[in-house]
């Protein structure tokens, strides 16, 4: 019994990381109506980021976060520019195949780099022990570092004039430029947000566990899940759904193969998806 | 109708060229390369059901060809049926499995069911990866006397490479006869505008159930036929993920929507990537160059390869389908 | 004349808004019924409920004998009902004479191709669009887009036609030729009901007239009576003087 508590809360830490990923998948979603196929090769560059630049600058690694964050968004400019300034307002399916083509791109350069072999971040804070079972210390302040990020999204799409400019093109593109408010702008700062926050949390995946070029995929499906279950473009719902997905695993992992964990993943989101189209949170006929 | 239409024709004449050619000058590295055209246009023009007709991406459509060979595999090495109904009933299990998963899944409209179908991928490999009758991740694997019924193993990769050719002819005629059937309007006033089409009287969850099913149809026969020539399969080669973004490529390189755009997509883009993956310098960019030139097509040229033939001589939309 | 749908008591809501509310009315056979009001009354959502794009909340629908509630939009097709929307929706890469045929081979009838097409065809010519046959349904006019939503709905050989502003967008002259082809149909056998901003219009060709107002029927009746219905004119005509000259002219 103690070892599932154990088990669950753990997930709990986690799933505040996974929350944090789908923010970015969440908010580009919300936003201009873009399925942004990249999210999982923009979380694995995250992992390579912080390896990167760990291995250069040998200091704490959450203090790295800051560059990163900025490069992050930085990436998302280019990103934007590059395949969906292009394709927004187009059908959805375009902007799909668009940022597919871009994660093919960086998944070949990534390779190419870096080959498939496992990576690793030589990092570890010391953990937290009650009786039997040790928390981990990295898993602790990568939740907390979720947190921290996703409630400074909060306040800056409500507290910020930025953020309001990004609620309103949201809402509706033309009465936003209407208003003044040049949407093109608006987009390409969501967008790099979006994308800052994928690299984010990749940067604090890369603390938590070993990893590869590949390694994206499997968050991209945990965003996915989550956004679904969160419903779209609202950052709180999706760290919260996240914490949900992680407390799933934590329950379920003692009991089945890892490898069955994304069929169940996926079988959620499916049903998720047919039965509750706008989210858990909101009623499915409302 | 069919018999009308030129491009009838033209499948006919590359399929007998296909078969001639290699026969004729008993040229084996010709019959390999160009067997994997074959495939490459059995996957784009089946796949080209969904995405150029109905407007719907199936971002994992490699798994019905990778299921086609495990059960094809099963039948023979286990069962022990001959090569011919094996593939046959690959072909009517995978789409029969096609067919209930669409029921469920097609009720998602485009982008989610796109989304979806990436999870089927994955959630298949899975499966068959821990699923022992299929030899979990180790896979099945022909011995020689497996091509014993087909007169030995030189006379059996004739046979497979001539049941192949069979398998494209026909994937192309399918994609032609789906194009001027009442089926196919349908499925391109689903593309248009689904919403159009519910209220027009498309029975539109069935409609594209139906074209999901056929489009695993022919792939999962090949699956079968390829793996059965290869002598093996394991759950990492049958899935390849990236043979399902390729697939994409092709078809949107060539012209989504079109017979002669899956074909063209097809043969070019596997010769792309023999070439790539044979100069050194270039094979590890090879899913950079097709993911940019998705992009350059996705931004520049939609229609691919036939579209803009098409804004270059209109009249050519009639002839060249 | 007969009875060809009769609608009792039908409501829909959206989580708290009750968007149509306890709305009864009937369309006989061979008449222009015309749908009025405010946006926002409820009109197109009361479309959507007929045609089976909305589920119903409560409430009835009988068309031509049969109970409809609850038919899914494919099936009212193929029972005899078309519609048109608000916001024209053209299959934008087919020809125009392939949106009409997607009318025919999927409308009552469920014509193979080559009959569905010479439907199409019939068709064409009677919205006078014939010689566009072979014009991809993306470079038509407005104008022209908006009889190809007509004549789609036509190809389907309804016996009721709903049409959704039809006239909206259009100049006089365009309002004019449309009116003649609404009045052409109905002559054919079709009823219609139409929901129209268009006073002027309305008034001329409809034979009766319902007015909706937040989701509430408040009248209906022949034109003439509806326009001087004290309730009709607070609610959406704005003045008596406005309901006398509608009704002189």
């Amino acid at each position: 019994m103690g070892g599932i508590l154990a088990s669950m809360l753990d997930g709990l830490l986690v799933g505040a990381v996974y929350g944090l990923a789908a923010m970015g998948l969440s908010l580009i979603w919300g936003v201009m109506d873009v399925i942004n196929l990249t999210h999982g090769s923009m979380i694995a560059l995250g992992m390579f980021f912080l390896y990167l630049m760990y291995s250069v600058i040998h200091t704490n690694v959450y203090v790295l976060l800051i560059p990163i964050i900025i490069g992050g968004m930085v990436l998302g400019v280019i990103v934007y520019w590059m395949a969906v300034h292009w394709v927004v307002g187009r059908s959805q399916l375009m902007s799909l195949l668009s940022t597919f083509a871009v994660n093919m791109m960086v998944i070949g350069i990534g390779t190419a780099i870096w080959s498939t072999s496992p990576y690793n971040v030589d990092f570890s804070l010391p953990g937290i022990t009650v009786g039997p079972y040790t928390f981990t210390g990295n898993h602790i302040a990568a939740a907390i570092a979720a947190v921290v990020i996703a409630l400074g999204l909060e306040l800056f799409l409500y507290r910020t004039r930025f953020g309001k400019a990004i609620r309103a093109v949201s809402d509706n593109r033309d009465a936003a430029e209407l208003m003044g408010i040049s949407s093109t702008g608006v987009l390409t700062l969501a967008f790099a947000i979006g994308i800052a926050l994928a690299i984010a949390s990749g940067a604090l995946v890369s603390t938590l566990f070993p990893f590869t070029i590949l390694s994206g995929a499997v968050y991209q499906l945990k965003s996915f899940v989550v956004t679904v279950l969160a419903g779209l473009g609202k950052p709180l719902g999706a760290l919260i759904a996240g914490l949900l997905l992680g407390l799933l695993e934590g329950v379920v992992t003692p009991f089945i193969a890892v490898s069955w964990v994304p069929l169940i993943e996926f079988g959620l989101f499916v049903v998720v998806l047919i039965f509750f189209p706008r989210g858990i949170f909101v009623r499915a006929n409302a | 109708m069919i018999l009308r239409r030129p491009v009838l024709y033209l499948t006919l004449i590359t399929a007998a060229l296909f078969i001639y050619l290699p026969l004729r000058t008993n040229d084996v590295s010709l019959r390999e390369d160009l067997i994997l055209i074959a495939i490459s246009i059995i996957l784009a023009s089946n796949l080209n059901l969904m995405i150029g007709y109905t407007g719907y991406v199936n971002f994992g459509h490699i798994v019905f060809y990778g299921l086609g060979g495990y059960v094809g595999l099963y039948l023979t090495t286990v069962r022990h049926w001959n090569l011919y109904t094996a593939a046959l009933a690959a072909g009517i299990a995978v789409s029969i499995f096609a067919l209930v998963l669409g029921l469920g899944i097609l009720r998602l409209r485009g982008a989610y069911f796109a989304l979806a179908t990436i999870g089927i991928l994955q959630a298949v490999q899975s499966f068959v990866a821990n699923f022992d009758p299929f030899g979990r991740s180790t896979g099945m694997y022909l011995s020689f006397e497996n091509y014993a019924p087909l007169g030995g193993a030189m006379s059996a990769l004739w046979k497979t490479y001539y049941l192949l050719i069979g398998v494209m002819a026909l994937s192309m005629i399918l994609s032609l006869g789906v194009k001027i059937s009442k089926f196919g309007l349908g499925l391109f006033a689903i593309r248009e505008d689904e919403d159009a089409a519910v209220v027009l009287g498309v029975n539109t969850t069935t409609a594209k159930a139906i074209v999901y099913s056929l489009s695993a149809f022919l792939p999962a026969i090949a699956g079968t036929l390829m793996f059965y020539k290869n002598g093996m399969i394991d759950p990492s080669i049958a899935f390849e993920f990236i043979a399902s973004l390729e697939g994409i490529v092709m078809l949107m390189l060539g012209g989504k929507g079109t017979v002669v755009g899956a074909a063209l997509g097809g043969g070019m883009y596997e010769k792309l990537r023999s070439y790539l993956l044979t100069s050194p310098r270039l094979s590890n960019f090879h899913l950079v160059i097709a993911g940019g030139l998705l992009l350059l097509v996705i931004l520049f040229a939609p229609g691919g390869l036939i579209g803009w033939l098409y804004s270059l001589v209109p009249r050519s939309r009639k002839v060249i389908e | 004349m007969s009875v060809l749908l009769e609608a009792k008591g039908v409501t829909k809501r959206f989580g708290g808004l009750l968007a149509v509310s306890d709305v009864s009315f009937t369309l006989n056979e061979g008449e222009i019924l015309g749908l009025i009001g405010p946006n926002g009354a409820g009109k197109t959502t009361l479309f959507n409920i007929i045609n089976g794009v909305y589920g119903n909340d409560g409430g009835t629908f009988t068309f031509a004998g049969k109970d409809i509630t609850n038919w899914p939009p494919n099936k009212l097709v193929h029972a005899g009902l078309a519609r048109t929307f608000q916001v024209v929706k053209p299959l934008n890469e087919m020809t125009v004479l392939d949106n009409a045929t997607v009318g025919a081979c999927f409308g009552k009838d469920y014509e193979s191709l080559n009959a569905a097409r010479q439907t199409a065809l019939k068709v064409l010519e009677q919205v006078h669009m014939a010689e566009k046959a072979n014009v991809l349904a993306k470079h038509l006019t407005i104008a022209f887009k908006k009889r190809l939503e007509v004549a789609r709905a036509l190809a389907a050989k309804p016996k009721l036609l709903l049409l959704d502003e039809v006239l909206a967008g259009l100049n006089p002259t365009e309002v004019a030729k449309m009116l003649e082809l609404i009045r052409a149909v109905r002559d054919s056998g079709v009823s219609i009901i139409m929901i129209e901003h268009l006073m002027h219009a309305v008034m001329n060709v409809s034979d009766r007239v319902m007015v909706l107002n937040f989701g509430i029927k408040i009248a209906e009746g022949k034109p003439d009576e509806v326009v001087q219905d004290p309730a009709v004119i607070e609610a959406y005509l704005g003045s008596a003087d406005i309901a006398d000259k509608l009704r002189e002219s």
